[in-house]
C-alpha cells in the first residue's frame, strides 16, 4: 500500500513554517535559557508567555465549565450539542496552558513543587492547584469521548456514575481558578495602571472568562462547520450569543462603575499607549454586545462569527492588558516580546488548533453529526448508554 | 529581637565598599565594570546610587510582612524571627511572582542561566545567626550602614534627626512603608530625589490577596452545596417530566 503525500495547501504550509520556528525557538529556550529566549528582564518578569499563553489559554478555555454547568447542573438540555467541542477546548486549552508554563517557568522541572510544598497564603499556589486538579476532571470529562470512540461500555458506565461530583468539582475549580487569575494582580496596586487594578480583579475575571468560553464555542463551531461540511447550529448558537450579550452588558456596565467610583474615568482624555490599548480593549467589547442584541445580526453566520472573534479578541486584548501594557509604565523599562516568544506563543496556538481538528475529526465531538469513521456503531453505544442511565 | 540595617545616606562617601565586601560574601565577581553598574542584579546584590552630590542604597528592605514571601507558591522565601528574609533555592520553581509582585523592584532572576535561582541580599543571616554584623555594615569605613536590632536602630536614627535638625530630612524612611522594613533609611534631602519608592502603600500588601484567598473555602462549601441544589432540582423536575409523560 503506498502513502499519498498530504496534499500542500497554504495553511499546511504556514502551520509547517511556525512549527518549525517554534521548534527553534525551544531549542533556544532550552539551550540559552530564558535570557536567551525572551526579552524578560528584572524589571518585567512576565510577558508574552503569562500573559497571553497562560492567562489567555485559561480564559478562552472557560466554555468548558460554562457549558457544563448549563447542561448538566442547570439541566438546559437545547445547549448539549456545543457542550462536547467546549469541554474539548477546556481540555486542550488547560494542557497547552501546562505547555506554555513548561516554557515560562525557571524550573520547569520543578513544576510539582507547589502540590507539596504549600503555601495557601499564595494566589500562586491556589492557581497551581486548580490548574492541576481542573486538567485532571477537564480529562475525566473527556473521556467518555474516547471510551464512546472505541466501544468501552464498563469504563464508560463507571464514569458517569461519578459525572455529577466531577462536574460540581469542575465548575468550583474553574470558578476559582478563572477568578484568582485575576486575583494575582491584587499584589500590586501601585505597579498596575489603574485602569486595570481593581479590588474587584477576580470578579472581573471570573465574569468576563463565561463571556469569552460562550464566544469561543461560537467560534469553533463555525470552524468545525466549515471544516467538517456540517450544518450550523444558528438557532442554538444565535440564543447563545444573546446570552453572551446580556453578560456582556452587565461586564461592561460593572467596568464602567468600578472605574468611576475608584475616581480614575478622567485617565482617559490622557494621550498615552494605556489609554488607547484601553479603548481598543473595550471597543472590541461594546461592539459586538451592540450587534448581537439585535436579531439581524444574531442569525446571519458571517455577522455572528465576526462579533464572536471581537469578543476574543477583546478579552485577548483585556488579559495582555492587565498582564503586559499595564504593567510596563511602573516597571521603568519597555517590554517587546523577543521573536521566539512569539514563535512560540504561535507554535502553541496551531498546535491547539490542530489537535482540535483532529480530534473532532476521529472522535465523536459533534454529536449531531458524528464523524464518519466513527459512524453508525456510536449511535447504538450512545444509545445503550443513555437507556443505561435511566 | 529583630535584626535590622540603617543606612545614613548623609555620612555615606560612595566608596562602594559595602559592594566589595557583599560580592565577596556571595562569592560574586566584583570589578570596576560591575561596580559601575549602579543597579541591583543576579550578580550584584546591593548598589550604592548617586543621585547628584548624594548617594543612596540598594538593598533587599527586608519587609516585616514581606510580599515576596506571601506570593511565593512554594514556600522558599521566609521571613526569620531573626529578620532577614531569607530564601531556599532548593524549592524554587522559577515563577517569578516574588519579582512580579516586590513593591521595591528588588528579586533578580540568573535569567542567562539553564538552571536560574531568584538573586537578592538575605541580610547575611548566617552571620547575624552567629552574632556577627553584615558584611555590608562589618565593611563601612564611615558607618553610614550599621546594623543591630531594629528597636535601637530606630531609637538611634531619631536622635541623629533630633540632634542635627538641619541637616537631616525629618523622616525615617522605613518604618510604616507596606508596613515596616527591616532596612531603615535616613536622607538630608526627601527620599524621593534619593531614588527611595515613597508612594508604596503604608499598609503590608499581603492582606490585598489574602482578603480574597480566605474566602476560598467558604466559595467551594456554598458554592458545592449551591451547585448541588440546583442540580438535585432540575433533575427531578425533568424525571417528573418524563415519568408523566409516560403516564399520560
Amino acid at each position: 500500500m503506498t502513502r499519498r503525500m498530504p496534499k500542500l495547501t497554504v495553511w499546511r504550509a504556514i502551520f509547517a513554517a511556525i512549527l518549525l520556528t517554534g521548534a527553534y525557538a525551544t531549542y533556544i529556550r532550552v539551550r540559552y535559557g530564558l535570557g536567551g529566549a525572551t526579552n524578560l528582564s528584572d524589571q518585567f518578569p512576565w510577558g508574552l508567555w503569562v500573559g497571553f499563553d497562560v492567562m489567555c489559554g485559561v480564559a478562552l478555555a472557560a466554555g468548558g465549565f460554562t457549558l457544563v454547568a448549563t447542561v448538566h447542573i442547570f439541566n438546559i438540555e437545547k445547549y448539549k450539542p456545543v457542550l462536547r467541542p467546549a469541554i474539548l477546548t477546556a481540555f486542550l486549552g488547560y494542557l497547552l496552558v501546562v505547555v506554555g508554563l513548561l516554557y515560562d517557568l525557571g524550573r520547569p522541572d520543578r513544576l510539582w513543587h507547589p502540590l507539596v510544598m504549600w503555601n495557601p497564603h499564595s494566589v500562586m499556589f491556589e492557581v497551581a492547584w486548580c490548574v492541576t486538579l481542573y486538567t485532571t476532571v477537564l480529562f475525566l470529562e473527556f473521556l467518555p469521548v474516547v471510551f464512546e470512540r472505541f466501544g468501552l461500555h464498563r469504563p464508560l458506565n463507571w464514569i458517569h456514575s461519578v459525572s455529577v461530583p466531577l462536574m460540581i468539582a469542575g465548575v468550583l475549580l474553574s470558578t476559582l481558578h478563572q477568578s484568582s487569575l485575576g486575583s494575582l494582580y491584587l499584589i500590586v496596586p501601585e505597579k498596575l495602571y489603574p485602569l486595570w487594578y481593581s479590588p474587584i480583579l477576580p470578579v472581573l475575571f471570573w465574569i468576563s472568562s463565561i463571556c469569552a468560553g460562550l464566544a469561543m464555542t461560537v467560534f469553533e463551531s463555525w470552524h468545525s462547520s466549515r471544516a467538517f461540511g456540517r450544518a450550523l447550529e444558528l438557532p442554538l448558537l444565535a440564543s447563545m450569543a444573546r446570552v453572551l450579550a446580556v453578560l456582556m452588558t452587565v461586564y461592561l456596565w460593572i467596568r464602567y462603575l468600578d472605574l468611576h467610583r475608584r475616581g480614575v474615568l478622567h485617565l482617559l482624555a490622557q494621550n498615552r499607549v494605556e489609554t488607547w490599548l484601553f479603548a481598543l480593549e473595550i471597543a472590541l467589547m461594546a461592539v459586538p454586545t451592540v450587534l448581537l442584541f439585535q436579531n439581524r445580526f444574531r442569525f446571519h453566520p458571517p455577522a455572528l462569527y465576526a462579533c464572536a472573534v471581537m469578543v476574543v479578541f477583546g478579552f485577548i486584548a483585556n488579559r495582555m492588558n492587565v498582564g503586559i501594557t499595564g504593567m510596563e509604565a511602573a516597571s521603568g523599562t519597555h517590554y517587546i516580546p523577543k521573536w521566539t516568544e512569539v514563535a512560540v506563543t504561535l507554535s502553541i496556538v496551531a498546535v491547539g488548533f490542530a489537535v482540535f481538528r483532529f480530534v473532532a475529526r476521529y472522535f465523536p465531538i459533534f454529536e449531531a453529526h458524528p464523524s464518519r469513521e466513527a459512524g453508525v456503531a456510536l449511535h447504538a453505544v450512545a444509545e445503550t448508554v443513555e437507556v443505561g442511565r435511566r | 529581637m529583630s535584626k535590622a540595617i540603617l543606612y545614613d545616606s548623609t555620612l555615606c562617601v560612595g566608596c562602594r565598599a559595602c559592594e566589595g565586601a557583599c560580592a565577596e560574601r556571595w562569592g560574586l565577581p566584583y570589578n570596576d565594570r560591575v561596580a559601575a553598574e549602579e543597579k541591583i542584579s543576579a550578580h550584584k546584590l546591593t548598589t550604592i546610587e548617586t543621585h547628584g552630590d548624594k548617594y543612596s542604597r540598594r538593598l533587599c528592605m527586608h519587609c516585616a510582612e514581606p510580599t515576596c514571601a506571601s506570593v511565593c507558591p512554594v514556600g522558599a522565601l521566609q521571613k526569620t524571627a531573626l529578620g532577614p528574609v531569607i530564601y531556599d533555592a532548593s524549592r524554587c520553581m522559577g515563577c517569578r511572582y516574588c519579582m512580579q509582585a516586590c513593591p521595591f523592584q528588588v528579586p533578580a532572576y540568573e535569567w542567562s542561566s539553564q538552571l536560574p535561582k531568584v538573586r537578592k541580599c538575605n541580610m547575611c543571616y548566617e552571620r547575624q545567626v552567629s552574632g556577627q554584623p553584615t558584611a555590608c555594615a562589618a565593611a563601612c569605613p564611615t558607618g553610614a550602614t550599621v546594623c543591630g536590632d531594629r528597636d535601637a536602630l530606630i531609637a538611634e536614627a531619631q536622635k541623629r534627626l533630633a540632634e542635627k535638625p538641619t541637616e537631616y530630612y525629618q523622616r525615617i524612611y522605613g518604618i510604616k512603608e507596606v508596613g515596616g522594613t527591616s532596612v531603615l533609611y535616613l536622607s538630608a534631602v526627601p527620599f524621593e530625589q534619593i531614588g527611595l519608592r515613597t508612594k508604596v502603600p503604608r499598609e503590608p500588601l499581603p492582606k490585598l490577596t489574602w482578603q480574597v484567598l480566605e474566602l476560598v473555602p467558604d466559595v467551594v462549601s456554598t458554592g458545592s452545596v449551591l451547585l448541588g441544589g440546583v442540580w438535585w432540582i432540575t433533575n427531578r423536575r425533568a424525571e417528573v417530566a418524563r415519568k408523566e409523560g409516560r403516564r399520560k
